[in-house]
């Protein structure tokens, strides 16, 4: 654990993420494979039967545990980046393994291990199984398999598509860029897909599968202007296979890329105190992530270390706010046919006309509330325990139109790119970063503004919550969620929206 | 097979499948993680991974890959795979392995990163000193609302080749200790805080009830923190805080961003950056560091290097494919231990003197653009009047360029943080823009 790793974070994800590909194609896991075929290919890849399934969690509930589930991964990915005009480098990574973890009431057993025979499972099943001291539980004789719907199906997988493919869509949105601006003087393109087969099985008996695909593009672009220098990027993020990249959307990438950069040469710096605050629709869905997002997720109620806990059933905002975290939406980063614990995802509402309704849960917080599991408990990979997890975080739409929201506004700042984003949980104070946006004077947009660092309490921002606008939108982008050390996609929408006052961190 | 012959073997076998040269790492790591709560272990993680990851150089063509999966047969196939992968990119004819001169000359006194009585430490000792710490909290102060205290090692060791000459290998080990201690001040809100240290050897971590009596003491001063008017005023970081204003200023120092014109340091070399006062030496070479090293991930020999000195920038950090581009002799690619010239007071005596400041204790996110050295981030912290901390903050932002505010350096403290591989004291600026009300 380091210094920083305790603490929670939302970020666009970095180019370095990484890698690829390559082993034996895995026929029918796509398109209209049954579950059971899904299933059987997925035992063949980790070279497992149900058998062996059963040794491990006998092996893990030795001393008693209350629970043991078995979590089965291979993940491959890759990534080629173009720099100075050339794509200049790829990478790959291969990740095999199986996570083992014993619960005891709400306390954790965990470890995993790389080899997936027999043995090297038993070894970490019965170090996991350490955390209770008990008496032999038994595991079952069977497993259930679970039948899922699929939010994120594909026709051709990852990797069936050749590097060839890759180059060519970076090098043409490479040339876009330059043809775009003759202020352009750096370009970067980053193109990372990855595919995550998962299998997990459980002391309950229930067993699930999910093929888990990727897709990241990044254009990164440069600019100079009489002396002055910007950057600034677009990027899309999906669940998605290649027919995502339409031309449609690689013909905006590049203008995107270049609009965004060049603006900034007439961005002041952005005043400093509280002021109204504009968002647009899409990324802007930041604020719920950091504001609410984590204090509702059940484990900080559950130890009453959030700043919403026991607030249930309250009023937190006004009653058009609407405020939900689901794993349903077709092909968004956020997405989840079912979570790593064997939970049906779903889709929950976190506020509900204005009432804190429902916590996000994992299986010892649902437990531990007595109440129905959301679908939220998510893991990294398996090296990593299981905790309560955001998927797609989103506020739906409100009475208000944006003419209205921007025109109600004497001075104030619209805020509409971000960067990344940090909540205590505590305490409940949160910030985003815009790195892009506008000055609003006399309910009209004027100046832009860049790079200023926004600062709010959760509750005290729901409250102030003050329009909400009928033009509701989703993040394309790839966000990435730390928290404990562990970064899990997700996606995040708002429609416009306006806070009445935060604290925006200008340069005066 | 040991770590070193299965590099070898991996190495030979891309050359003959094609590869004109490779750089092989393989890594296997083991660490225990106690998490303790409610008077009861609640997580106990043990994790052991392995991991082999290539680079390969063909054609004038460049990748790279990982795997954790070491079985030959595997890594035959992962190789073949990457090879056939990288044949598709675009000739880089600045990608080449280093000059081996830049491989000699490692440091050759022992840092002494690995702690040879890690093996000794059993689980029991660590949920012992994971118990002690909570214990230490515990119903010290009746607004706690949760205590959670930690206690975790790990022991990496690596083997490194490159198919020009270069061989290395280190381990080293990693001790960590700390809590976090949320409370209920009344308010509705839940004021947390926490502390944690980490050691490479056991008996260099501070004494565990003085880690458990900082974190309460730090949770307990965040009771009551309120926003403040907005304005322009002095600043303490303390010795822990530093990095958190200058780590993301050093993005303006690295070779990539330079070449791709993504700093606003480029073309300052040898040129007055910040105050006189500031004088900040990159050195690999502290016993015991925690970012002490042997050599960088190029395989260069780790030197002690001047980054910048009275103000003046002395170094850039420079990797050897940057340095190609850049046509700049290569320095390090990243940092190791930033260490500074000391001033001549503490912290504390630093404190006592300031008329009005704000000591920021913590940031909570923001960002900074490496492109204008403009930046804005999130601060908790005190009021100091007249020497003393009076009123609790939080849910303010400071923000500036780094082109000024490194200016506005006013003082130095003698008391660098040992406990990180950013090694700053105490530094004060002057006339720093805060928002809040």
């Amino acid at each position: 654990m380091s210094d920083y790793s305790r603490r929670d974070f939302l970020k666009v994800t970095g180019s370095g993420l990484a890698l690829a590909s390559l082993s034996g194609v895995l026929p029918g896991i796509m398109g209209c494979a049954t579950t059971k075929e899904v299933q059987s290919a997925l035992f063949t890849r980790f070279g497992i039967d149900t058998e062996t399934i059963r040794k491990v969690l006998s092996e893990a509930l030795v001393y008693g545990g209350d629970y043991a589930d078995v979590f089965f991964e291979n993940t491959i990915s890759n990534s080629i980046r173009l720099e100075d005009r050339i794509v200049n480098s790829a990478s790959t990574s291969v990740q095999l393994g199986v996570g083992i973890r014993v619960l005891k009431g709400d306390q954790t057993g965990y470890s995993f291990t790389e080899d997936l025979n027999l043995e090297s499972m038993k070894k970490a099943a019965r170090t996991a199984a350490n955390i209770a001291q008990g008496s032999k539980t038994i595991p079952p004789q069977e497993f259930k398999p679970m039948n899922l719907p699929n939010y994120y199906p594909v026709n051709v997988s990852w990797e069936s598509i050749g590097i060839d493919k890759r180059v060519e869509i970076v090098k043409s949105l490479d040339s876009e860029v330059f043809a775009e601006d003759s202020r352009i003087i750096k370009n970067y393109v980053g193109f990372t897909d990855s595919e995550k087969y998962i299998l997990v099985a459980n002391s309950e008996g229930l067993l699930s599968t999910d093929y888990q695909p990727m897709l990241r593009v990044i254009v990164y672009c440069t600019a100079e202007q009489d002396g002055e220098r910007e950057s600034n990027y677009f990027d899309y993020s999906m669940r998605d296979d290649i027919s995502f990249l339409t031309p449609d959307r690689l013909a905006r990438m590049p203008k995107e890329a270049v609009a965004r950069t060049v603006k900034l040469f007439d961005a002041k710096s952005a005043p400093a105190g509280e002021f109204p605050v504009v968002l647009t629709p899409g990324s802007s869905g930041i604020l719920l992530h950091e504001a609410i997002g984590h204090g509702m997720e059940a484990d900080f109620n559950r130890i009453g270390t959030s700043i919403y806990a026991d607030k249930l059933n309250t009023k937190v905002a006004p009653e058009f706010v609407n405020i939900v975290d689901s794993g349903l939406n077709p092909s968004l980063r956020g997405s989840i046919n079912v979570d790593d614990e064997c939970y049906d995802s779903k889709e929950t509402f976190l506020v509900e006309n204005g009432i804190l309704r429902t916590y996000l849960h994992d299986r010892i917080s649902a437990k531990h509330y007595g109440v129905d599991p959301t679908g939220n408990g998510r893991r990294e990979s398996f090296k990593h325990y299981v905790m309560p997890r955001m998927r797609n975080t989103y506020m739906l739409n409100g009475p208000h139109t944006q003419e209205e929201i921007i025109g109600s506004v004497k001075y104030g700042i619209l805020a509409d790119q971000f960067t990344n984003g940090q909540v205590n949980i505590g305490p409940g104070d949160f910030t985003f970063y815009v790195k892009s946006g506008s000055l609003i004077e006399d309910g009209k947009i004027t100046a832009p503004i860049k790079d200023v660092n926004i600062i709010g309490n959760g509750p005290d921002v729901l409250e102030k919550v003050s329009m909400v606008g009928n033009d509701f939108a989703m993040t394309e982008g790839g966000w990435t969620c730390g928290k404990n050390g562990q970064s899990v996609p997700v996606s995040h929408g708002l429609p416009s929206v306006l806070v009445s006052s935060i604290t925006v961190g200008g340069k005066g | 097979m040991n770590k070193l012959d299965l590099a070898k073997w991996t190495q030979n076998f891309a050359k003959k499948q094609g590869a004109n040269d490779t750089s092989v790492v393989i890594s296997n790591s083991r660490s225990i993680d106690v998490e303790f709560r409610d008077g009861n272990i609640d997580k106990l993680t043990e994790a052991t991974e392995n991991s082999l990851s290539i680079e390969l150089y063909a054609g004038g063509k460049y990748s790279s890959h990982r795997t954790n999966d070491l079985r030959k047969p595997a890594l035959q196939k992962f190789v073949n795979n990457a090879l056939a992968m990288t044949k598709y990119l675009g000739e880089d004819p600045f990608q080449a392995l280093p000059d081996p001169e830049l491989y000699k000359g490692r440091p050759e006194m022992d840092l002494q990163l690995f702690d040879a009585n890690y093996h000794q430490v059993e689980t029991k000792e660590r949920v012992a000193n994971a118990r002690q710490i909570f214990e230490r909290i515990d119903g010290k102060d009746n607004r706690i609302v949760s205590v959670t205290s930690n206690f975790s090692d790990s022991h990496y060791e690596n083997i490194h080749l490159k198919s020009n000459g270069f061989e290395g290998s280190y381990e080293n080990s990693t001790f960590g200790a700390g809590a976090e201690v949320s409370l209920d001040d009344g308010s509705g809100k839940k004021p947390q805080s926490w502390r944690y240290y980490s050691t490479r050897h056991l008996k260099d971590l501070p004494d565990l009830n003085m880690i458990a009596d900082e974190a309460l003491k730090r949770t307990q001063d965040s009771v009551g923190q309120d926003k403040i008017e907005s304005g322009s005023m002095s600043m303490i970081l303390p010795n822990d805080q530093g990095r958190g204003l200058l780590g993301r200023m050093f993005g303006a120092l690295n070779g990539g961003n330079l070449q791709q014109k993504n700093s606003y340091l480029d073309g300052k070399l040898n040129t007055k950056i910040c105050s006189d006062l500031l004088t900040i030496v990159d050195d690999p070479t502290i016993i015991r560091g925690m970012g002490s090293r042997y050599y960088d991930g190029d395989g260069v020999a780790a030197k002690v290097m001047p980054v910048i000195d009275k103000g003046v920038l002395k170094n850039y950090y420079i990797d050897v494919y940057y340095g190609r581009k850049l046509e700049m002799t290569p320095t390090s690619g990243g940092t190791s231990n930033v260490t500074f010239a000391p001033g001549k007071r503490s912290g504390a005596e630093i404190e006592k003197d300031m008329d009005r400041a704000i000591l920021v204790t913590g940031f909570i996110g923001g960002n900074a653009n490496t492109t204008t050295g403009d930046f804005s981030l999130g601060v908790s912290g005190w009021l100091i009047e007249n020497g003393v901390r009076t009123k609790p903050i939080n849910e303010m932002n400071i923000s500036g360029n780094y082109s000024d505010v490194l200016n506005q350096l006013i003082e130095i403290g003698n008391d660098p943080y040992q406990y990180s591989s950013w090694r700053t004291p105490t530094l004060v600026f002057d006339g720093i823009q805060f928002a809040g009300l």
